[in-house]
């Protein structure tokens, strides 16, 4: 995902305020709030329910992607279209992905780990809070591979 | 060991129903949108991976301005996934914990290869899935073709293999 910093500078170079550090935090915990009650209402953390959608089993991920999309899809195109700045401030960032070997190295790596253990990062996270501490183990993978992609990348 | 059988889709398209993923899918669009109208923030969930270690790792990778800026949100963003399945658990008076029944070395190889990919590629099932395609981005559209690819070619053909794991 495109990391970003608080800008202060618009595209068309005006200042804006960023982000107070406070409200964003507060921001932060509400979505994660939000996209952990439905990474959990789905059932997205549970490992077997997704390696199920990927044996065709089940569709229900594909439900949990579109609803998920969506909703999103509307925020993503409307609101840099009807407001001049976020409603706290800051500007809008613009997810930034280059359509190259590592992203499609990377996603196919992604893949095989996903299809491996039915864990991506979001649900891992998440399922710690209904009492899946196997999921842990998962955690600790995760960290481990994204501190290795860091240390060998040049970029 | 008899070799799991594919077989495609034995008890319906939506053995569980639909509502429960169509709900939860909403919600967590809910929660990205929320972030985004009022931050301006985009947020997938793999990067909190690598903006944690900026706390304890000195390399320049991890010290880039990007990672270092936005890992205190991340963090907190991470902390909030946690309260909210903790939140659901409580609301839906679940019996038990919800326990995982795939074998540790899966979760830990599995889980290795997920974040190496998803940094390498820059975006994991929400990053590419949700934030790239709703921010109608060709990259994250491809990523999500290659992974989901990869992802039914490598659990199908472990299913013939592994007798647990779901």
């Amino acid at each position: 995902m495109a990391s970003t910093v608080i800008p202060t500078l618009t595209r068309d170079g005006q200042r804006v305020t960023s982000v107070k550090p406070a409200a964003l935090l507060l921001t932060a915990l509400v979505a994660g709030v939000l996209f952990g009650f439905g990474l959990a209402l789905s059932t997205m953390i549970r490992p077997d329910v997704v390696l199920g959608f990927l044996r065709f089993q089940d569709m229900g991920l594909m439900l949990v992607m579109g609803g998920g999309v969506v909703v999103s899809l509307i925020a993503y195109q409307l609101a840099p279209r009807f407001l001049t700045r976020p409603l706290l401030g800051g500007v809008f960032a613009i997810r930034a992905a280059a359509l190259d070997r590592p992203t499609v190295v990377g996603a196919a790596i992604f893949g095989i780990g996903w299809g491996l253990c039915g864990v991506c990062p979001g649900p891992a996270i998440a399922g710690l809070g209904a009492g899946s501490y196997e999921l842990g183990w998962a955690i600790a993978g995760i960290a481990l591979g994204a501190l290795l992609q860091g240390i060998t990348t040049k970029r | 060991m008899t070799p799991a059988e594919v077989v495609v889709f034995p008890n319906g398209v939506f053995p569980h129903g639909w509502l429960q993923y169509l709900q939860g899918g909403l919600i967590i669009g809910t929660g990205v949108a929320l972030l985004f109208v009022l931050t301006g923030m985009i947020g997938g969930m793999s990067t909190v991976f690598s903006s944690t270690w900026s706390f304890v790792v000195r390399r320049p990778f991890f010290q880039q301005p990007t990672l270092v800026g936005s890992r205190a949100w991340r963090l907190v963003y991470a902390v909030g996934l946690v309260a909210g399945a903790a939140l659901w658990f409580m609301l839906s008076q679940q019996p038990a914990r919800v326990a995982v029944t795939i074998p540790t070395w899966q979760l830990f190889i599995g889980g290795l290869l997920v974040g190496y990919g998803a940094r390498l590629s820059q975006g994991c099932t929400s990053g590419h899935g949700i934030c790239g395609l709703a921010s109608l981005s060709r990259p994250s559209l491809v990523a999500v073709c290659t992974f989901m690819a990869t992802a039914i070619l490598t659990a199908n053909v472990m299913a013939r293999f592994l007798t647990t794991g779901g």
